[in-house]
């Protein structure tokens, strides 16, 4: 935990910002997929990158985060709107019938903040997840992982303008990915 | 259970027990996995000497690394002594591969032993052992043959399998078109870094009949071409293609895909693409050019398609391989490489990898919907009155020929076409009779043996 004045107003900022993550996970939960999107700025990145088994000499790489690395996604705005408008066709068979998502967010912590140089507050902050899907009769996936977020602030709430997803399966237990996470 | 009556290849029907019977499953790790031609990975997973990457054939896991003198070998990954996977880490560097049970180690430098992933250590030799266990004869278990086939490492656990050129027969050229520069220089491509890994429950045969030119797409994949996924911004998910594209098989090696009818160089059109990205476009224009400039006066071969029995590629749009790993009877693992020039610009990788993942993979906007099928197909074929209705590929029989451009292929002029799902089943039940590879390579006949349906039989038949 950061002491002094810095570490202060880190805990502070963290209950507004627990309550915008959870909005996010409901607006996903309950299928409202353009409003999630909007609270992703314009500029946002998105990437859940591969994990590998490494030798303990080696685990610093174990998370392929190169820019040149293989991910499950690596993307930006535009690729997110074409994934929710994919899933709004109907006839995306991954998600026709449609998953039932829960999104869980815990152990937030906001671990740093900034002041970008047009005078907007950014906050990087760590947190937990679990998705968990169930779909058709008897399908289930979880997902779990660390997230890295960077929040830019908007108005009175936020924008994500940078997500890392890091899960720990180095192979992907799902059936597919077509899931929001 | 009697392989012949399983494939009906005259009629166009096989039974949906191949997809899920369990005896059928162990059947197909002796017949098919422990004899045909493997994808194992690319020669750029192990750069360095003494690099390791662990992959898999069949059920096996098998250890792929170079040794100090520079030489690849594929290594069963299971110590001599108990079995244990002595490398359970994807990929590293290490000179003895020491097994953390009882630290037997073994080596592939050539400073150390005459045959690579010979013991090098045992711990007790003299005391224990009193040195009479016999090292040489204790060592890894190699693959019985291996090829670099343009970066591509293949092996086989069978030492009589026929040489891999053979075995991949024409299908090699379409091979060479996914793995061959884009200015036509041979080879030059590499994988970029990580592989994708997903399980899925299906049967791994429904991806292998699939890829290799399941050409109705317009179906699965209707929602990715409502949404758009083109690199240069046109409506579907890729750019469009010449003219001439079409479902090629080739009847005696099982390998089948979609491909351009071959035509001179020349007359081969090399329109503009990625106009999305600028840097990307110009990449590949400047390519195609170098390309027909060095090819010219040569015949233009480029398709995409299975390798019997379960890697498929694609030669352009995305650019991949995916190897299709057996689990069970209704589960496969799925390993995703991407390929790319070697030598292209990073910001030309950067578009591309992209672009292939937001297409391919379990995330990729195309490929989860062939999954979500091909799940849903595996457990409604599971069902004990299910399991007595064979399936229908029954498209086009009868009115393949022999395409005399394509060296050993047949097609019927039109992608959509179920010729090559019969062709790799017709391949599937000559493995499962435990054929010989005289009679897999078609050098003695085989008593009974149906042939592949042609036009001109149908019409010798009718009279016509």
């Amino acid at each position: 935990m950061t002491a002094g004045p810095a570490g202060q107003a880190m805990r502070e900022l963290r209950p507004e910002i627990e309550d915008f993550l959870y909005l996010e996970a409901d607006l996903l939960d309950t299928r409202r997929f353009e409003e999630w999107l909007a609270l992703f700025s314009e500029d946002a990145h998105y990437r859940m990158p591969l994990v590998r088994n490494l030798a303990v000499k080696q685990i610093a790489g174990e998370h392929l985060t190169d820019p040149l690395d293989v991910s499950w996604f690596d993307e930006g705005k535009t690729t997110l709107a074409t994934r929710v408008a994919q899933i709004r066709t109907g006839v995306h068979w991954a998600e026709e019938p449609l998953s039932r998502t829960t999104h869980f967010v815990s152990n937030v912590r906001v671990v740093g903040t900034a002041v970008t140089a047009d005078g907007t507050l950014e906050a990087n902050v760590r947190s937990k997840f679990l998705v968990y899907r169930n779909r058709n009769s008897d399908e289930e996936d979880k997902v779990f992982g660390t997230r890295e977020d960077l929040l830019r602030r908007h108005g009175e709430s936020w924008l994500i303008a940078r997500r890392t997803l890091y899960i720990g399966q180095s192979v992907l237990l799902s059936n597919n990915l077509s899931f929001l996470i | 259970m009697d392989i012949r009556s399983l494939v009906d290849v005259a009629n166009g029907t096989a039974s949906r027990e191949i997809f899920v019977d369990d005896s059928l499953y162990k059947q197909e790790m002796e017949q098919i996995f422990n004899r045909a031609w493997l994808f194992v990975g690319h020669e750029s997973q192990v750069p360095n000497p003494d690099d390791f990457y662990v992959s898999r054939m069949g059920e096996d896991s098998v250890i792929l690394t170079r040794d100090r003198q520079g030489k690849i070998h594929v290594l069963l990954n299971s110590c001599r002594h108990r079995g244990m996977k002595l490398c359970r880490h994807d990929q590293g560097n290490t000179r003895i591969f020491s097994c953390p049970y009882h630290a037997w180690g073994y080596s592939t430098d050539g400073n150390l032993v005459e045959r690579p992933g010979e013991l090098v250590g045992v711990p007790g030799y003299t005391k224990y052992y009193h040195g009479q266990l016999d090292k040489k004869e204790w060592g890894l278990v190699p693959v019985a043959q291996m090829v670099n086939y343009r970066g591509t490492i293949w092996a086989t656990w069978d030492p009589k399998a026929a040489p891999f050129e053979d075995y991949l027969g024409g299908m090699g050229l379409w091979l060479n078109s996914a793995l061959d520069h884009r200015d036509g220089r041979e080879g030059g491509s590499t994988i970029l870094v990580g592989v994708q890994k997903w399980r899925t429950d299906t049967n791994w045969k429904f991806a292998a009949t699939n890829f290799v030119g399941d050409a109705a797409h317009g179906i699965s994949h209707k929602s990715v071409n409502l949404v758009g996924l083109n690199p240069s911004g046109g409506i579907g998910r890729r750019d469009e293609r010449p003219s001439g594209h079409a479902a090629f098989g080739w009847p005696d090696l099982g390998h089948g895909g979609l491909g351009f009818l071959p035509r001179p160089e020349e007359d081969f059109p090399r329109p503009t693409i990625f106009h999305r990205y600028p840097e990307t476009s110009a990449y590949f224009a400047e390519c195609a050019a170098e390309h027909l400039k060095r090819r010219a006066g040569g015949t233009h071969y480029q398709g995409k398609g299975t390798i019997f029995p379960n890697m498929s590629f694609h030669e352009d749009q995305p650019r991949t391989i995916i190897v299709h790993h057996p689990i069970s009877p209704t589960q496969t693992e799925f390993w995703r490489y991407y390929l790319v020039d070697a030598d292209a610009p990073d910001s030309v990788k950067d578009t591309l990898r992209h672009y292939f993942m937001t297409y391919s993979g379990p995330g990729g906007m195309t490929e989860q919907d062939d999954l979500e099928n091909w799940a849903s197909a595996t457990k409604a074929s599971s069902g004990a009155a299910a399991r007595r209705y064979p399936y229908n590929y029954q498209q086009g029989l009868g009115f393949s020929e022999p395409c005399e451009q394509l060296p050993g292929a047949v097609w019927c002029g039109e992608t959509v076409t179920e010729q090559n799902q019969l062709i790799w089943l017709k391949r599937w039940a000559e493995f499962m009779e435990g054929r010989d590879w005289d009679q897999l390579m078609h050098r003695v006949p085989v008593p009974g043996d149906v042939p592949f349906p042609l036009k001109a039989d149908s019409l010798a038949e009718t009279g016509a």
